[in-house]
This record gives C-alpha cells, structure tokens and sequence, in this order.
C-alpha cells in the first residue's frame, strides 16, 4: 500500500458526502439516447470488414488452404493465412515445473493443426461484411482428420489421443497444493463422511455486445490503433506489440463503451490481432464484428469443471476434514495471460471457503480438449466449488439430522483474522450475521409454513441456502502465489485539475457496465470537496493511462479506486500547499473544504476556490515558490501486499418443481451481502442482480455441449437457453457493511458474488424441494428432464 | 424503390420523421442501414437472428427486429430509433428514459435501446399495462446485465407516472369544463 504521510485532506465540511449514496449515473444519458460509442460504431474512412474462415473439425492436421477463390469474390479485397502474416504465437506461462504446468501456444490463426471446432484459419478482408462472407464460403481448406478428445474423461483416459503433443496425458495443469498431514486418519476416525460427484456445465459468459476490433495505423503517430472492447487493454497492447513485432509504444490501444464482458474479454483474443495484422498489410483500417454464432461456440467458454470431493464430520456436525480432486476442461488452449491455471488453482486454493476446515487436501487439474478454450468467467471457479462445499454441508446435515442452516452456522469462521487450512488470511467479514438475517428474512416472509402447506397438498417447494466469501481486491502478492508469469496487482491513477478547476482522472480499470464513471468520480468528488459533474473519468487508452491491470475478479473499486483516492489526497495536499503558500502560513493551518481551500483560522481572506488555485498553479505559476512546481496534478499507485479482501453473502432461494414439465420456478430470492462501504449502494445492487440472473442460468438453463465429432450444440440463442425476464425473479437484497480496513475505499468487491451464491443456493432449493423422492442432485445445469425424472419415475419414500 | 444496374436499389426511407435516400443492395437488413449508413448507431445488433432484441426499433409504431427485415421492407413506414426519444432541441431525455437512470435500469447499456423502444411502443398501445404484463414484454428482449428486474420497475414507474399525469390533466380539463 501506498500512502502518503500527509494529513488527511478531506474536505472537512462532510455534509453532501457521495458515497454510500446512490447517485445517477454519469454513463446514463448517453447510453440512453444512443450516443453511446461501441466498437462496431467505430467507422472510418477506406474501412474494410474481416470475416474468419474457420475451422469445420474439431481435431485434424490441415492439408492446405486455398483462397485464390476467395480472393475473386466480388468485394473481397484480401485473404491471408498464417503463413502470409508471419505473426508470433501467443503463448501464457506460469512459473511452475513442467510436471505441474504445460504452456501451449496459441497461434493467431492456425497453422499446421486445429484444434476446435471454430478455430480461425484465414482471415477475409473485404468492401463490407457482406461480402467478406461471401468471401468465406469460397475458402477451401483440407484436413486430415484426427481423433477428437472431447471430454475430460476422454481426455484422461489411457491412450486418449494428444491435443497438444507437449501435454502428455492432456493435462496442462496438475498441482496438489495442499494435503494436511493424517488427514486419512481424520477421515477414517469421523463419524459421518459424505461424498459429492459434481459436474458444472460448460457455459458462455455472454456479453451481449459480442467481441470485436478496428484496426489502423496512424502515420502521424506511427502508432497501430486498436480499438477493441477488452477488459485488459494493457495486455493486450502487450500481446499486440509482440505478436506483431512492433515497439510497445507503437500500439495504443483503446475500449469505446463496452456491452459487457464478465470474463470472456479479460484474455487476449487472436481475431483482434489477426485484424490489426491485416490493416498494417493493408495499410487501411479493419473492423471485425464477432457474429453470435461465433461469439457462441468459437469465442472463450467456460465453467466445465467435475469435483470429487468428500468431507468428514464429528457427531455435532462440525467439519473435519475436506479432500478433494478437481478437473477442469480448458478446451484448447491456455489463455492469456491467466492460463489454464486459473480455475484449478482458484479452486483449490480456496475452496474451503468461509468454514473453519481443519485438514485439507486437494488435487486439481486443467486437462486440454478439441473443444473452444476457456476464460475466465464471473466468479472463477467458485460458483461451482461453493455449490460443491454447499452440497456437503446439506448432505452432512441430512446423515446427521441436524437443520441445514444450523449446520453452517455451528462451522462459518467467526473470528477474525482468520488464517485457514488453505494459508489464506480472511478479513472480517459477516459470515454468521449475513445468514442468521437471511434464515430470518425467509423466515419472516413465512416461507417455511408456506412449504408445510404445500408438502400437505403434494406439491413440491423447496428452500435452499448458500453462503460464501469471495476474494476480491488481489493485489500482486495473491496473485503472484498463482505464479503467473504476468502478475496483475497494482493499479495507477492521475488525477489533473485545469485551469477551470475541473478534474479528469485516469484508472488502469476499464468498465463495461460497472458504473466506474460514476463511483470513481464520488471517490474523487468527496476527495476534494467537489460535485460531481467537476470530475471525469478517462479509461481504456493504453495512450492516456499510465498502466494498469483492467476490470476482472471485483478488483475495480478495491484497486483501482484506491488508486484513484490516493491520487486525488495527494493533488488535494499540493493545493493546500499552494494556498498556505499564497497565505503565507502552513499546510497544517489550511484544509480543503467544498469547492476550495481553507484558512482553519477564518482570518481573511478565509477561502480560495480550486479556480482561483488552479488559475495561479498554470497561468500564474510565478507567484508559486520555487518548491512548488507549476501544475495541478498527482499520480498514486495501489497495491495489496496481503492476501485480499472478502465480501461475503448468504443466499437463499425458494423454489417450485413442477411435476408436469419438471420446471423449476423459483417464487423467492433474497440475497443478504457485505461487500464492505458500497460507494454507490444502487450500483452494489445492480451488480448483485445480474449476478444472480448469470448464476440461475448457470444452475437452470445454460450449456454448450458437445457431440462426439467435437461440433458444439450451441451455434444460435434457438439452442443456447438465455433467461429472460420470465424466468428471472425479482431479488430481495439486504446490506451488511464490515469495511475493508487496508484498501482506501473500505469497498470489496462486488462484482461476482451474485454469480457464485445463485447455483448453490438453488441447487440446495431443488434437492430440498426433491426431498419426498429418493432423488439429490448435484450436477447443473438442473434440466426440467432431470427433474421430471425425479417427480415421476423414482420411488417415493 | 428503384432498382439499378448493379442490382443495387435506391430506397427512400422515413427515419425519426426525416426521408433518407439509401442506394443499397436487396439483402442488406434495415439495422445494417440505420447504424452503417443513416449513422444511427443507437440501435445495437446482438445476435442478427431475431432473439436478443438489441435491434428492436418502432416501424409504423409497433416494435419489430430491425435484424429480421430487409431494409427495402422498410419502404414508406415510419420507423423509430432511440435516437428520436430525447428533445432534439435540448437532449434532454424523455420520461421514460429518465425513469430508467432513476431505477438504475441499465448497466452497460447495450441492450438499453432495444428495450427503450420496445417498451415505447407497448407503452403507447397499452398504457394501463399493468406491471405483469410490462415483464411478460420485456421478456421478448435478453439483458446480460440487469437481472430485468430494474427494466421492469423502470419501466412500471414510468407508465403509472404517465397515467397519474394524465389523469391529473383529465381532472384538469374536467374541472375547467365544470367552472
Ligand atoms: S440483433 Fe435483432 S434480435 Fe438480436
Ligand atoms: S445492460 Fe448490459 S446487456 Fe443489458
């Protein structure tokens, strides 16, 4: 962490403070008129439009690539292979033995093999996008088919054949990080042992804006531009750079307004490169609009994990022990820069969660298929071990005759700080508070005599909870215990005042709909005693930003905004000194207030406005001693040198099955959240829903699957379930607020939390309701077929 | 419409209450023109197969996939975008619009204007919709974001806004009738 010694400069009239307010939106007005300015409204003069010829099969050699025909297509205006761009590979690491962690490289468009269905081979340049898919059914490329792996039992099994010939056995990733020692012997001594077998499916994080890029080169700046909706811009200038041989400062790159992200644009795609290669040939600007089909099948996925994991238990419920085997199918390749690592290290670093688990041991695995590779995906790994650790404590309860809520009551952490079985150091968090006023808000609705009347008319309702923290605010430390080669942390800000007294702030994060103009801007306001129409928010130009890691894993407000806030204290002093200097007193006798500096005295003159500072600090800049320097800006950087923050939350979620349809309706969400000081509790709550709507889909609807050729079943929304507003409920949400006591916001993370509560919580909802039948269930997504099954076919107890 | 010899077709199309001349081929969808040649970029695409409703704008009123039409379709209707809700004069969003900020309606907003005009045009067929009704609608478009539920109060807020103006005009006009 990085603060400065200074006296805390706040304004020191409070009133009118903006956090903890929601305030509107300064991103609104122009996403509500249609002046927003997404990539695909990017247009530029001469501009051409890129279609990729991509791959027809799953797993084979290419025999070759003729697009002499496409060349011909009226409109087309060029095609190239790999061979023609000579790009380098994008390849991700992380800083383990081979035994551990196998990289793969990644070329930006196939070279000698494919090795997914939708892999890009040929990229197609033309006149517009019509008539670069006129140019993409001319491509004739031949393969020489290979065997598909396309599950990760497939993938493991003896002999399986190889996706990557590098990765024996197809595993890019094996680590066993933890295995308490006798912890066999705890489990053969327990009272109780209960076993999970889940399977997540493999789902799309889908952005409603799908990827995309415009490309061209600036000869004034001699500089590649790339304007590409990503959450990492500075990563992927870095990949950009390299792949295309250029000097990083000869690549900026820049994010309009983003449709979404959740994950699938935290990693470096090939297209975008693929389509800034084609303007330098070219010499003329490309845009490429990933089309839903594409965006379905062949862009990031994620999700598909199988957890075997048992846990054990003494006579009063409290747990003992946790061992557990986790594999997780990547697809294809590792991306970049997180690897193929991050969701079996995620998971099993943290998987114990918020229970005081005494032994722990835990093996996890990427392994590599023919299927399209994975991102990260809103909440990494934890919608799915939480569901996982959910399902055991629901078991564990059922085998012990104990009530379900009360079995996590009697385990949560309640001490802090914590440090687990697994290392990790917890902050304080309300992990006892946030279910007890869950159970009592469910109670209150009189949900539990709702059940009873229902059970006595043979219908099925069914309450279930989940309850979980989630790490946010990593700062480099935790994620260099990943060993990535690239280590996100630390972010820097600047903030600047001109001469109007106005502010622009810069922050290495980049918002596709988190609202960062907004709470970035309070942060900023309350600073320095400004409104908040003073203050704008520049993100997402790798030009104008110093550097910084982007928006993913909830690091936004705890990083970023720190960032942010220490920046604006440390332009906040220089103005004090400024004042104190014209007034020819000390700092330590003047402080900020609203609008301006102070003389803590009230002698006269009392007051100067930022304006008339800030016309001094650059019109008049003689006036400024000789240790003062002439302009009003500062620059801060923030980094966690712990092991994060946490937020927690309890879910809980009530259900209906229907035994006609097998449908799951769900009657009741309540959601009860500590994500610390919520800078914008509007926004906190907008980011909980979605959430939420992301893990019922998860839990309910949404699955790509593939056929034994390797041919995704999802290509169109006909065959790709996303909910709508019918399926969708209202959610009761709740604040707690345990503050992060070492970020400058007191805020963790809010981003995920929604996603990783909602599987478990309605998963536990259906098996409660599936409690008359013999029937648990503990795979997603939870299909009317399964459900159905259960109602009608299994015998009833 | 007029057809030229490259197959190409000269259409007049009334966009916002302006006549805009469009030489295009046949297949081009009237999303395509409205964003890529009128420039009216409000209207987002999500899927170009009729499901998300990123697309939705108002033809003759009613909101249709501007995805699923060609744009010579369009010929002689009156058609709609987002950027027709704001006062042209001053920008200043209309009721609706501003009901949507006020119940944090969209997060990245790109799903934002087809659910504008979506709920514009069901607003105005059905202004005493109640608030089941506004979520049966607003299920015909996909938000990633939201969860639906601030679309739905948003949108619930503004037509009982709507109808409490109205009737206060009503009452207005009553009681001057009276006097
Ligand atoms: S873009 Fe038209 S419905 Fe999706
Ligand atoms: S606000 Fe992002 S898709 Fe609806």
């Amino acid at each position: 962490m990085t603060r400065p010694d200074a006296p805390k400069t706040h304004p020191a009239d409070d009133k009118g403070r903006l956090t903890g307010r929601s305030v509107a939106r300064r991103e609104d007005p122009r996403l509500l008129s249609g002046r927003g300015r997404f990539v695909d409204d990017i247009a530029l003069p001469g501009m051409l439009h890129a279609q990729f010829v991509r791959s027809t099969v799953a797993h084979g050699e290419i025999a070759s690539v003729d697009l002499t025909a496409v060349r011909e297509v009226p409109g087309v205006v060029a095609a190239f292979t790999a061979e023609d761009l000579e790009l380098t590979d994008i390849t991700a690491e992380l800083g383990r033995p081979r035994s551990e962690f196998v990289p793969t490289a990644m070329p930006v468009l196939a070279r000698d093999r494919v090795r997914y269905v939708g892999e890009p081979v040929a990229i197609v340049v033309a006149r517009d996008a019509y008539a670069a898919e006129d140019g993409l059914e001319a491509a004739k490329v031949r393969y020489t088919t290979l065997p598909p792996v396309t599950s990760e039992n497939e993938a493991l099994a003896p002999g399986a054949p190889l996706v990557h010939e590098e990765a024996t056995r197809n595993t890019l990733v094996d680590v066993s990080l933890f295995a308490t020692e006798g912890i066999d012997e705890v489990f053969d001594a327990a009272e109780c042992v209960v076993h999970v077998e889940s399977r997540t499916g493999r789902q799309n994080a889908l952005p409603l804006e799908t990827r995309g890029a415009v490309a061209h080169w600036d000869d004034r700046e001699e500089q590649l531009v790339l304007n590409t909706c990503t959450q990492v811009p500075h990563q992927v200038r870095t990949v950009a750079s390299r792949c295309l041989r250029l000097d990083e400062r000869a690549v900026r790159v820049v994010v309009p307004d983003m449709g979404g992200g959740f994950g699938q644009k935290c990693v470096v795609g090939r297209e975008e490169i693929a389509a800034a290669a084609a303007a330098l040939r070219l010499r003329r600007p490309v845009k490429w609009i990933e089309d839903r089909k594409d965006a379905l099948s062949a862009s990031f996925l994620a999700r598909e994990q199988h957890y075997d994991v048992r846990a054990a238990f003494d006579a009063d419920g409290h747990i003992l022990g946790l061992d557990a085997d986790v594999v997780c199918d990547m697809g294809a390749y590792s991306c970049y820069p997180f690897t193929a690592g991050i969701e079996p290290l995620m998971a099993s670093a943290e998987m114990p969660g918020v229970y005081k688990v005494p032994a722990y041991r835990v093996r996890g695995r990427a392994v590599t298929t023919n299927k399209a590779p994975t991102a990260p995906y809103r909440g990494v790994s934890r919608p799915q071990y939480v569901m996982v650790m959910e399902r055991l404590f629901e078991r564990a309860a059922r085998e012990l005759g104990l009530d379900a809520v009360e079995i996590r009551r009697r385990n949560v952490i309640t001490e802090f700080p914590y440090t687990g079985v697994n290392n990790i150091t917890y902050d304080p968090g309300s992990y006892l508070e946030s279910l007890d006023l869950c159970e009592r808000l469910v109670k209150d609705e009189g949900w539990y005599e709702k059940q009873a009347a229902a059970a006595a008319e043979g219908r099925y309702l069914g309450i279930g909870y989940s309850c979980f923290s989630e790490r946010t605010g990593y700062g480099s430390t935790a994620f260099a215990q990943r060993k990535m080669q690239v280590v996100p942390g630390f972010d820097i800000s600047e903030v600047r005042m001109d001469t109007s007294g106005a502010v622009t702030v810069t922050s290495g994060t980049m918002s596709h709909g988190q609202s960062h103009e907004t709470t970035f801007a309070q942060i900023v306001a309350d600073e320095l005693g400004l409104e908040l129409g003073k203050v704008k928010l520049h993100q997402g130009d790798t030009d104008r930003v110093t550097y910084g890691y982007g928006t993913f894993a909830s690091r936004s407000v705890t990083i970023g905004g720190s960032a942010v806030r220490i920046a604006a204290a440390k332009l906040g002093e220089k103005l004090c000194r400024i004042a104190a200097a014209l007034w020819e007193t000390e700092p330590a006798e003047v402080e900020l207030t609203r609008g301006g500096v102070r003389r803590k005295d009230g002698s006269d003159p009392a007051f100067l406005t930022y304006e008339e500072l800030a016309d001094i600090a650059y019109l008049r800049a003689h006036l400024l001693p000789r240790d003062i320097e002439p302009g009003l800006s500062a620059t801060a950087t923030f980094d966690v040198f712990n092991d994060g923050t946490f937020s927690n939350a309890t879910h809980a979620v009530v259900v209906e099955l229907h035994q006609g349809t097998g449908q799951v309706e769900i009657l009741r969400y309540v959601c009860v959240e500590d994500c610390g000081v919520a800078i914008n509790p509007q926004v906190v709550e907008g980011q909980c829903r979605g959430g939420i709507a992301q893990g019922i889909a998860g839990a309910l609807f949404e699955q790509v699957t593939y056929d034994a050729q390797g041919e995704p079943s999802a290509t169109s929304f006909m065959d790709y379930k996303v909910p709508t507003a019918h399926e969708i409920p209202d959610v009761l949400i709740h604040h707690l607020e345990t503050p992060c006591t070492f970020n400058e916001t007191g805020a963790k993370g809010a981003g995920e939390g929604g996603t990783i509560g909602a599987p478990a919580a309605v998963l536990n909802a259906v098996n409660d309701a599936l409690r008359p039948t013999a029937v648990e269930l503990d795979h997603t997504p939870i299909t009317p077929e399964t459900v159905h099954r259960a109602l009608n076919l299994e015998p009833t107890s | 419409m007029t057809t030229t010899p490259d197959n190409l077709l000269l259409l007049t199309l009334n966009v916002n209450g302006e006549e805009h001349e469009v030489i295009t081929e046949p297949r081009r969808t009237l999303v395509d023109v409205l964003r890529h040649d009128l420039r009216l970029t409000g209207t987002h695409v999500g899927c170009e197969h009729g499901i998300c409703g990123a697309c939705t704008v108002l033809v003759d009123d009613r909101p249709a996939r501007a995805c699923l039409m060609f744009a010579a379709q369009a010929e002689g209707a009156r058609i709609r975008t987002v950027e027709s809700l704001a006062d042209p004069a001053t920008g200043e969003l209309n009721d609706l619009q501003r009901s949507f900020t006020e119940h944090h309606g969209l997060q990245c907003g790109f799903c934002t204007p087809g659910f504008l005009m979506l709920a514009d045009g069901f607003l105005a067929e059905r202004p005493e919709a109640t608030k089941e009704e506004i979520r049966e609608v607003v299920a015909a478009n996909l938000c990633r974001c939201t969860g639906y539920q601030t679309i739905v109060e948003a949108i619930d807020s503004c037509a009982t806004a709507r109808r409490a103006g109205c009737a206060k005009t009503c009452t207005a006009i009553e009681e001057t009738a009276c006097s």
